[in-house]
């Protein structure tokens, strides 16, 4: 099977200095791939290094995808541009009205089609992006901190709901996510960064990785294996709720 | 009291309302306003070249415009100066060597308050051609890239992500609005061009709450101030750029107030 993307030993120099620099990493369908690292340490930029946002300085990329769907980090929409959520949903592909509502049922925002953009909360936006990139039925799914500003409850659902898609879409997945729970008990494949690969592999090798402890300290790694243990005695999909 | 000139200024004023209705939504929508502004002036400097070598007048702005607006696309990947400092840097260097040149070229008689303000009496049959034909032609590549353009307009990540090749439709963009500025010179003159794109769009902004409806309104807006704008400039013998700019903006104030609480009402 081929892979979706590949990046080679991939960086990324800007403004003389190297954002990110030595990636290799490749995302295959059905697989959830995710980042983890300190604020500054490429996360995102990796994120765009795959989605050839930014061009690569040195490296190799490989591009599989077909149909490629994106939930940045943050995205201003200027208030002088009256966009409703079905105009938005639109933008980069036409897709039917009924699948649009579907995609907002699923992430709970249905009744929002026709508010305006830029009357949504933060928490609302970030819904409707997840459903636009769900509604493309994408091949390659990027996720950047996809249920920042999201209430609680709903942050639970949608990592349910973004475990879901990637079974029922069979799509690659690559996610940026602070949720240590969620990456440990549901992803497939754990890349920590800090400016380059510290460490790499299933998430319960990287959790006892000495570079990650060091990363992350003595808290996160114990809550950690608090967690995997639980882990160990439920069942895959119970997994991000836990308790 | 319709005279040929005036039926010559109507059409033409059409054209460019029409084609400055979508522009001018876009230069709002990505704030662009200032960006109208540096490429107009340097229009004065096209204007003047195609005198000193003369060329047709929209051909000459078209060209000092498009390569003004290439130099700064460029000045900004390179220096760290910002947008606005390059944008003024860029209109009032090029607005001057445009008045030094035309110093230079004493040997012609130069109408400048025609070319800052427009002038309806100097529009003929070739330059109804001009707008309409560069009017057609610049909508027909708007169409074409819109999907493109637009997507880059709400988030250029997502659409260099999702492989709408933003860049390409940002460069076509600009080239487009040296374009605009080009056939509708000689009708509104330097200084008001960008009023012309901007103000019908700003209304349209106000009671409008998708961007196809922002679009429509923008258009119609622009034609009513046109007409509107013509009838009253023969009425009063005043200039028919400021004549136009000021009928705009009184539809601008209108769209302020009632119309707006009415269609939120109606929604």
């Amino acid at each position: 099977m081929n892979s979706l993307i590949k990046l080679e030993n991939a960086g990324v120099f800007k403004s003389s200095k190297w954002l990110v620099r030595g990636v290799s990493l490749e995302i295959y369908n059905g697989q959830i791939v995710t980042l983890i690292g300190p604020n500054g340490s490429g996360k995102t930029t990796t994120a765009k290094m795959v989605l050839n946002i930014y061009n690569t300085d040195e490296g190799l990329i490989t591009n599989n995808a077909n149909k490629i769907a994106y939930v940045p980090q943050k995205i201003n929409i200027d208030w002088t541009l009256p966009l409703r959520v079905i105009d938005f949903m639109k933008i980069t592909s036409l897709i039917d009205n009924s699948k649009i509502l579907e995609s907002l049922t699923l992430t709970g925002v249905e009744k929002l089609l026709y508010h305006e953009v830029r009357d949504l909360s933060g928490g609302e936006f970030q819904r409707v992006l997840i459903a636009r990139a769900i509604a493309k039925k994408p091949d390659l799914l990027v996720l950047d901190e996809p249920v920042q500003g999201v209430d609680f409850n709903g942050e639970i659902a949608l990592y349910k709901l973004i475990k879901n898609i990637s079974d029922t879409l069979n799509c690659g997945i690559l996610l940026i996510s602070h949720d240590i729970h969620f990456v440990m008990s549901a992803t497939d494949h754990v890349i920590c960064l800090n400016g380059h690969i510290c460490c790499s592999g299933t998430p319960s090798s990287v959790a006892k990785d000495p570079a990650y402890i060091k990363l992350f300290g003595e808290y996160t790694s114990s809550t950690l294996s608090l967690y995997e243990h639980h882990h160990d005695h439920s069942h895959q999909h119970d997994g991000s709720i836990s308790e | 009291m319709l005279d040929d000139f005036f039926i010559r200024a109507l059409i033409a004023g059409i054209g460019v309302a029409i084609v400055a209705g979508p522009l001018g939504c876009l230069v709002i929508w990505r704030r662009l306003s200032y960006f109208g502004d540096t490429l107009s002036h340097s229009a004065l400097l096209g204007i003047t070249l195609a005198y000193s070598f003369s060329i047709n007048i929209s051909l000459s702005v078209f060209l000092i415009s498009g390569i003004v607006a290439i130099i700064l696309i460029n000045l900004q990947k390179r220096t760290k100066l910002p947008g606005d400092a390059l944008l003024g840097l860029l209109a009032h260097s090029t607005l001057a060597i445009g008045l030094v040149i035309i110093g230079f070229l004493s040997f012609i008689r130069f109408d400048l308050m025609g070319l800052l303000f427009g002038d309806i009496l100097a529009v003929n049959i070739e330059d109804i051609f001009v707008i309409w034909l560069g009017g057609l032609s610049i909508l027909g590549i708007l169409f074409i890239i819109w999907k493109s353009l637009f997507a880059a307009t709400v988030s250029y990540d997502l659409a260099a992500a999702e492989g709408m090749k933003p860049d390409r439709s940002n460069l076509i963009f600009t080239l487009l609005l040296a374009g605009v500025i080009a056939i509708s010179i000689k009708m509104v003159g330097v200084l008001l061009i960008t009023g012309l794109l901007l103000i019908p769009a700003a209304m349209a902004r106000n009671i409008s709450n998708n961007p196809q409806q922002m679009i429509i309104l923008s258009i119609l807006g622009g034609i009513l101030s046109v007409v509107i704008g013509l009838f009253c400039s023969l009425e009063f013998n005043t200039a028919s750029g400021p004549t136009i700019i000021v009928v705009a903006l009184a539809f601008f104030i209108l769209s302020l107030f009632p119309l707006k609480k009415s269609t939120s009402l109606q929604k």
